[in-house]
């Protein structure tokens, strides 16, 4: 029964997750950016402006500039996750590629720092009085739901084992639509359910931050405003008359 | 107003705590219903005022990317909080950049989210009622538009975006603020900003020709409306008259003159500000644009050059070549470009900063100074803000931060620099930008300029900086009447072509 909802469950989440997150990414692509408005100084070609945003995404350069506490604890977080979702690759692939099975050991603990990570940035939220005055409580309960999403997984690795071997099985009959029994643990439930709701409020909330920084016209356009009309279509009409 | 005070220096620049409500209150002067309705808004505030800025709020979101993309993005993580001069002055967190954009976000969340129509309290979204517009009103005049905040944030989210997409609905339901609408008025039924009239403005030029000659013996002229020259400078018109800014003036004409330059000014487009940028409204920014463009048509000029100002060299520099076509590389079958970009020289940038004409020159050598001329200053550069981070000039990305150093080393011997956090891409505003120059923000004024007022303190503590050049008409009139309210003289201030016109030697090449 477990087996049946969950699947249910996971097919529903990754819809969502993919048709919001689409859509999202139409609307972004789709409304007009009438005038020129990166930050300056701004790089003047392509190439530095893929450049600028690989800073931006990969090392998070700005938040570098404005505050080290942040950007460490930033930077710890989503590097973290970045290993710990590559470690998961395993639990989705048969036979396991090399490099997933290279990270394997990697993988493991970054789910530690990750949760470090996340309690750091949850300290501040609710320690430093500018970001406690900033905050709502969503963004509470997005750190908390990562939070538990981090400890459920680490208990299961270092704590209360779960058996491994039938969730793979249950995770590659789900992506051939073959439902077979995922192991009845309440920690494993718990793990998914809380993965499953990160997957569906991410289009709805502000997760969207990771396509939109993509998006950002003060860090995606060329300094070249000189050299090249830019102009809206919106805008263009309005020359008409002229 | 007289009793305001400037706040303490900060023994260390720490991060004030908040002092919440500190600068609530009703804003700034309302515009009455002529301003407001020449500009083709409403006269005052409208009876449907809610739904007419929900509606306006979506017209944004569907014609700004940016305005879109900054109402999601945000995770709240505070890197912005600490860098706007008016939350270091204040110590109101309403101040802090991402909670400025909040006022607005939370009502973006609640008319146009899933989550903010369920669960309002849970993502902190808000309806729309009279207190938050006023509040609008309120804060979003407390924002200099100065893109400090987007230097740091993660996303680049600009609060001056959001500034301009609140200040945009506002005007939309009649809620326009009196020194902005008010100039808009004036540039489109004078030709500037400070309604000074064709037949003043020749009689003020005349009048500047006497005083170069009586000072320095050579005929410098200050030509307008002169079919078939050059160059036509498009200028802050308070060039004209202010002080310091009309010694930038002088220092402008004595390079034309030093150079040989055939140059003209115009009496329909006597202005390069454009406020329009100010109340975020496209119409307004294009119409005041145009200006210049018609300007440049009907005198034939080869060049335009741009006099020393902050968010006017950011609209001249970053949208004048999508607004009126003044730039280069227009497509072929592009009409209204191409018309006047037929007969614009391409081998000169498009438009240029004064500050690139002159120092072109000086690589050239085409210039002779005697810098000893300016031996009296120590000098410091106040990087303004619109220049620093909405603009360029020269070749390179910080030709705007190279360039006007260059021509200040050139014409003078004693340069210092102020703290490196607080120059070049992370200068502070003056305070008094992006409509925040009226008197009856003076509190806020007085209060937004400390982080720069510390730090020139400073150097003049320990080098004895005694001159702070800048190229922005703005900071020069909000430093002339914000520097005696900190100990300082008023004369402090000034312009890179001041300093050029002091050290300049003229009839030499
Ligand atoms: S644009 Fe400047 S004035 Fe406005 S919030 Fe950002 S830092 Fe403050
Ligand atoms: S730095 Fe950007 S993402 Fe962070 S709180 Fe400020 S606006 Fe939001």
């Amino acid at each position: 029964m477990a087996s049946i909802v969950f699947a249910i469950l996971f097919y529903f989440a990754t819809l969502l997750l993919v048709v919001g997150l689409l859509y999202r990414i139409y609307i972004y692509a789709r409304t007009p950016v009438p005038l020129k408005i990166p930050t300056t100084p701004a790089p003047t070609t392509t190439g530095g402006v893929v450049l600028r945003m690989m800073r931006e995404v990969v090392f998070f350069e700005s938040l570098f500039k404005s505050n080290l506490w942040i950007w460490g604890l930033s930077a710890l977080f989503h590097g973290s996750l970045a290993l710990v979702l590559m470690r998961h690759l395993r639990y989705f692939t048969d036979p396991v590629w090399g490099w997933v099975d290279l990270i394997q050991p990697f993988g493991m603990y970054a789910g530690l720092t990750m949760l470090l990570g996340l309690c750091g940035l949850w300290w501040r939220r609710i320690f430093v009085e500018r970001i406690r005055y900033i905050s709502t409580p969503s963004d509470h309960l997005m750190l908390l739901l990562l939070i538990g999403i981090a400890a459920s997984g680490l208990m299961m690795k270092f704590v209360v084992h779960t058996d491994v071997i039938s969730v793979k099985e249950y995770f590659i009959g789900l992506m051939q639509f073959n439902i077979l029994t995922l192991p009845a643990d309440p920690l494993l439930f718990m793990h998914l359910l809380m993965v499953m709701s990160l997957l569906v409020v991410f289009p709805f909330s502000k997760l969207l931050h990771a396509p939109g920084v993509f998006f950002s016209p003060t860090r995606n356009q060329k300094d070249d405003s000189r050299e090249k009309r830019h102009i809206a279509a919106w805008a263009k009409k309005l020359e008409a008359s002229e | 107003m007289s009793d305001i005070t400037a706040p303490a220096y900060r023994a260390i620049p720490i991060i004030p705590a908040l002092k919440p409500g500190a600068m609530e209150g009703k804003g700034p002067f309302i515009a009455t219903d002529k301003m407001n309705e020449a500009l083709g808004f409403p006269g005052h505030l409208v009876d449907d005022w809610h739904d007419r800025a929900i509606a306006k709020m979506g017209e944004l979101l569907s014609k700004y990317r940016s305005f879109k993309v900054f109402m999601d993005a945000c995770v709240h993580c505070g890197a912005c909080s600490d860098k706007c001069h008016y939350f270091i002055g204040t110590q109101d967190p309403k101040n802090m950049p991402v909670a400025r954009q909040d006022l607005l976000r939370s009502v973006y969340r609640r008319y146009f989210t899933l989550p903010g129509k369920l669960f309002p309290k849970l993502v902190g979204a808000r309806d729309l009622t009279r207190e938050i517009l006023d509040e609008w009103y309120n804060y979003f005049y407390q924002c200099s538009e100065c893109r400090r905040c987007s230097l740091f944030c993660p996303y680049g989210i600009d609060t001056a975006e959001i500034t301009m997409a609140a200040r945009e609905i506002l005007d939309s339901v009649g809620y326009g603020q009196k020194y902005t609408n008010e100039i808009l008025g004036k540039v489109h039924r004078i030709g500037n900003n400070l309604g000074l009239p064709g037949p003043a403005l020749i009689d003020t030029l005349e009048g500047l020709e006497e005083d170069v000659k009586d000072a320095t013996g050579f005929d410098v002229r200050f030509p307008i409306d002169v079919k078939g020259a050059e160059v036509l400078l498009i200028t802050p018109s308070a060039d004209f008259f202010a002080e310091p800014h009309i010694d930038s003036l002088i220092g402008y004409a004595k390079v034309f003159h030093a150079s040989g330059t055939s140059w003209t000014l115009s009496s329909m487009a006597s202005e390069a500000g454009n406020f329009g940028m100010f109340i975020g409204n496209y119409e307004q920014l294009r119409k005041i644009a145009l200006r210049i463009r018609v300007a440049a048509l009907e005198l034939g000029v080869k060049r335009i050059v741009v006099g020393e100002c902050g968010h006017a060299w950011r609209v001249a520099y970053s949208f004048w070549n999508t607004l009126s076509g003044v730039g280069s590389g227009a497509n072929e079958n592009d009409h209204f470009a191409m018309m006047l970009q037929k007969q614009l020289d391409h081998r000169y940038k498009q438009p240029a900063h004064i500050c690139e004409f002159t120092w072109d020159l000086i690589e050239r050598n085409a210039l002779t100074f005697d810098k000893s001329a300016n031996d009296k200053y120590i000098i410091t550069f106040h990087d303004s803000c619109n220049v620093a981070r909405g603009a360029s000039m020269g070749d390179l990305p910080g030709g705007q931060f190279e360039i006007p150093r260059n021509i200040i080393k050139a014409v003078a011997n004693n340069y210092v620099e102020m703290p490196l956090n607080t120059i070049r891409e992370q200068t502070f505003c003056c305070g008094g930008g992006g409509g925040v120059l009226p008197d009856d923000l003076l509190e806020i004024r007085v209060k937004g300029a400390l982080p720069r007022m510390e730090v020139l303190q400073q150097v003049a503590d320990e080098h004895g900086v005694n001159f702070m050049a800048t190229i922005c008409a703005i900071c020069k009139a909000q430093f002339t009447k914000i520097l005696p309210i900190y100990g300082f003289d008023r004369k402090v201030v000034g312009g890179v072509h001041q300093l050029v016109s002091n050290a300049i030697q003229l009839g030499q090449k």
